[in-house]
């Protein structure tokens, strides 16, 4: 029993974890339509700037609360600058985006390996997030690691930023404006550019945010980026390509599937499972699971 | 056609006469010999100096380097001062091959020295073999190969992981988890592992691999806690290291309760990884920087002075040194740099290391080493808590063990 439980709660903070980083991508990639692969390296950028904080400011559980701000605000400048200086250039050929991205991502990475070296570095975490809450006692007590909890809450606490963002305000109502029908927009008044770069900067400032949470859970490094970008893809393109509630139900179901397989098989083997069952899921529906109505002409 | 034909035939016969002309003495013999005419001789460095395994083993070239200016501060070899050529690996195995070929059949080198993954040592095996060229392999690895064109100067497993198994089960440890990366020398060890386990009474209740470079452990550290093990033994590699211990602390799992072994994990790597998630787990080597005697004061001084006062020293770093200062009594016992000069004049040399006076076994060509085992202390150093007293006679296929019957 316990283990069933401790499983799922490993599975729903992987999920927790594919979801922080496919947030951004959804808006980027789901939203705009710009195959971004240089989201991984804000990503990147997101926990050196932890990293550098932390070297900065003494007292980890302070650098780590200061970093969630300023690495969403490092990582969304540097995705509204690749969007200014390139991007928008690009909005009209999806597949010249993801070479032109891929380029900037090599060029970031080995600007990383200039400034920060090429051994991965670490950050500490801060005493109240080392350890872990005892749930059921006795003899075999299911615990959970209080960094999980962490990134399940940061994740809770970005999704419902970024609908409410969406839903709520102006900005948000010109975002599905422009996704739904640019053409219509633009004719509407609104600047479909400031839009879109706006859109860029939320997606790559979640990208930073992502960064900071992933330093709770391994090292930081150059490539970190390239590692769990293709997870991310993954996720938005199952749970529906523009779709936040396709990206939310996928990434916990993905992570509470890769848990559960890995403990019953091992992690090599539950990644092929689980890139079958995507494989299959896609043959079944292609759209993924859920789908954009838009009263778009294309 | 025919014409272009006959063009692509003339050229194959002049390239080959080149060819011919151009190798040392005139001779056609097909493997390249080492230039050993002028003052100086030429060795190879052949590391990784980028990409994934560059935080270790540049600190193999920098410890190479050290002693080659030692040795030339004193004269050098046969009189001639030592030229070292660096080749980066790149962490690419291709690239170690054909680097390898690079330094034997370009630059003539006497001897190269270096490789640190079981990969990249696989890789250039064949291309040292067919060019009757000496490699000098720092590391400790899975042991079940023999080339006689290889030095091992790590630690073969009867010097680093049976000791280590001993270790554990001296301390009572009835069961062990094991935890290891994907590929050749996590699996080989474990294989050797399970037998020395299910032939001393030990139980195994786990093996788990991550790929290489994985960072999410989160389900091994449940399956590890949930098996109740007395112990863990780890093979993994690299910065797996980091997001393994940091989700073993946050399991609740710690050195007192149940104790992590680690094979690869030296003073450099619990630099980066952080003290704080190592503090009081275990690691086998043959030397830390904290190792005692003259030597080893005198290796660490000189390394610090050279590359830095907060530059650890560890095993790997201990073994390529030694390993320059090894290569340089063969080729004068031998008063060759002839490769098979120095190895017909290899068994029997001895020099005082930093971890204790090491022999060299000509039969198998791997060198007898002291077993240590050490505890990872806050200050990141690690304090030996164990070792075999004297110097065990290197056993790479472990013919002398029964349980080992049937492995290789």
């Amino acid at each position: 029993m316990t283990v069933i439980l401790g499983q799922t709660f490993t599975g729903i903070s992987i999920g927790a974890v594919l979801l922080l980083i496919a947030l951004g991508l959804s808006l980027t990639f789901g939203q705009m339509n710009v195959i971004n692969m240089a989201h991984g390296e804000f990503i990147m950028a997101g926990a050196y700037t932890t990293y550098v904080l932390q070297k900065s400011i003494s007292g980890a559980g302070l650098s780590l609360l200061v970093a969630l701000p300023v690495a969403f605000l490092v990582a969304g400048a540097l995705g509204a600058l690749l969007e200014w200086v390139l991007i928008r250039r690009l909005y009209l050929r999806p597949l010249d985006t993801l070479l032109v991205t891929w380029g900037v991502s090599l060029m970031l990475q080995q600007l990383a390996r200039d400034i920060f070296g090429a051994p991965n570095v670490q950050t500490r975490a801060p005493d109240w997030l080392t350890g872990n809450i005892t749930v059921l006692g006795g003899d075999d007590p299911l615990t959970f690691a209080n960094s999980r909890l962490f990134i399940l809450a940061l994740a809770v606490a970005a999704v419902v930023a970024l609908s409410l963002t969406l839903r709520l305000t102006s900005l948000g109502r010109r975002i599905r404006g422009v996704v739904q029908n640019r053409d219509l927009a633009e004719v509407s008044g609104i600047s479909t550019s400031r839009v879109d770069r706006t859109a860029f900067f939320l997606g790559s400032g979640l990208a930073g945010v992502a960064g900071v949470a992933l330093t709770l859970v391994g090292p930081i490094g150059p490539t970190m980026g390239t590692n769990i970008i293709i997870d991310a893809f993954l996720v938005i393109v199952v749970g529906g390509i523009g779709q936040l509630k396709g990206t939310v139900i996928v990434a916990f179901a993905l992570g509470v599937m890769q848990s559960v397989l890995e403990y019953s098989t091992t992690v090599s083997v539950a990644k092929v499972l689980v890139l079958v069952a995507i494989v299959a899921f896609l043959q079944w529906r292609p759209q993924g699971l859920y789908t954009l109505r838009t009263r778009s002409l294309v | 056609m025919i014409a272009g034909a006959a063009a692509f035939a003339a050229a194959v016969a002049l390239t080959a006469c080149g060819a011919k002309t151009d190798a040392a003495g005139g001779s056609s013999d097909r493997a390249a010999k080492a230039d050993t005419s002028g003052d100086t001789v030429k060795v190879g460095l052949l590391n990784s100096l980028s990409g994934t395994m560059a935080i270790s083993e540049v600190t193999v070239r920098d410890s190479l380097k050290l002693a080659i200016e030692e040795i030339n501060a004193s004269g050098g070899v046969l009189g001639k001062k030592i030229e070292p050529v660096s080749e980066d690996g790149a962490s690419d195995w291709p690239t170690f091959a054909e680097k390898a070929a690079k330094l034997i059949k370009e630059d003539r080198v006497a001897a190269t020295f270096g490789c640190w993954t079981s990969a990249s040592r696989k890789a250039v095996k064949p291309v040292f073999e067919k060019n009757k060229s000496l490699l000098f392999y720092p590391v400790q690895y899975e042991g079940l190969e023999e080339s006689p064109y290889i030095f091992y100067t790590g630690a073969t497993t009867n010097q680093q992981i049976v000791p280590a198994l001993d270790y554990l089960k001296s301390r009572g440890e009835k069961s062990i988890y094991l935890v290891g990366s994907d590929y050749v020398f996590p699996r080989t060890a474990n294989k050797i592992i399970k037998a020395y386990a299910k032939a001393n009474g030990m139980k195994v209740l786990g093996e788990d691999y991550a790929p290489l470079g994985s960072t999410e452990f989160s389900t091994i550290a449940n399956k590890v806690k949930a098996s109740k093990a007395d112990a863990v033994f780890n093979t993994l590699n690299g910065d797996s290291n980091v997001a393994f211990f940091k989700e073993y602390k946050s399991a609740g799992l710690t050195a007192r309760s149940m104790p992590v072994v680690s094979v690869s994990i030296a003073e450099e790597e619990v630099k980066s990884i952080g003290p704080q998630y190592l503090a009081g787990q275990l690691t086998a080597w043959n030397y830390y920087q904290t190792t005692s005697g003259a030597a080893n004061t005198a290796f660490v001084k000189a390394y610090k002075a050279k590359y830095g006062q907060d530059k650890p020293t560890s095993d790997p770093m201990e073994a390529a040194y030694t390993s320059v200062h090894l290569w340089k009594a063969m080729v004068e016992k031998a008063k060759s740099f002839d490769p098979e000069k120095v190895k017909a004049a290899s068994d029997g040399i001895t020099f005082d290391a930093p971890e204790g006076t090491v022999t060299v076994d000509g039969a198998s060509q791997h060198i007898h080493k002291t077993a240590r085992i050490g505890k990872i202390g806050t200050d990141g150093l690690i304090e030996q808590v164990w070792d075999s007293g004297k110097p065990i006679e290197p056993d790479p296929f472990l013919k002398g063990y029964d349980w080992a019957s049937g492995l290789s």
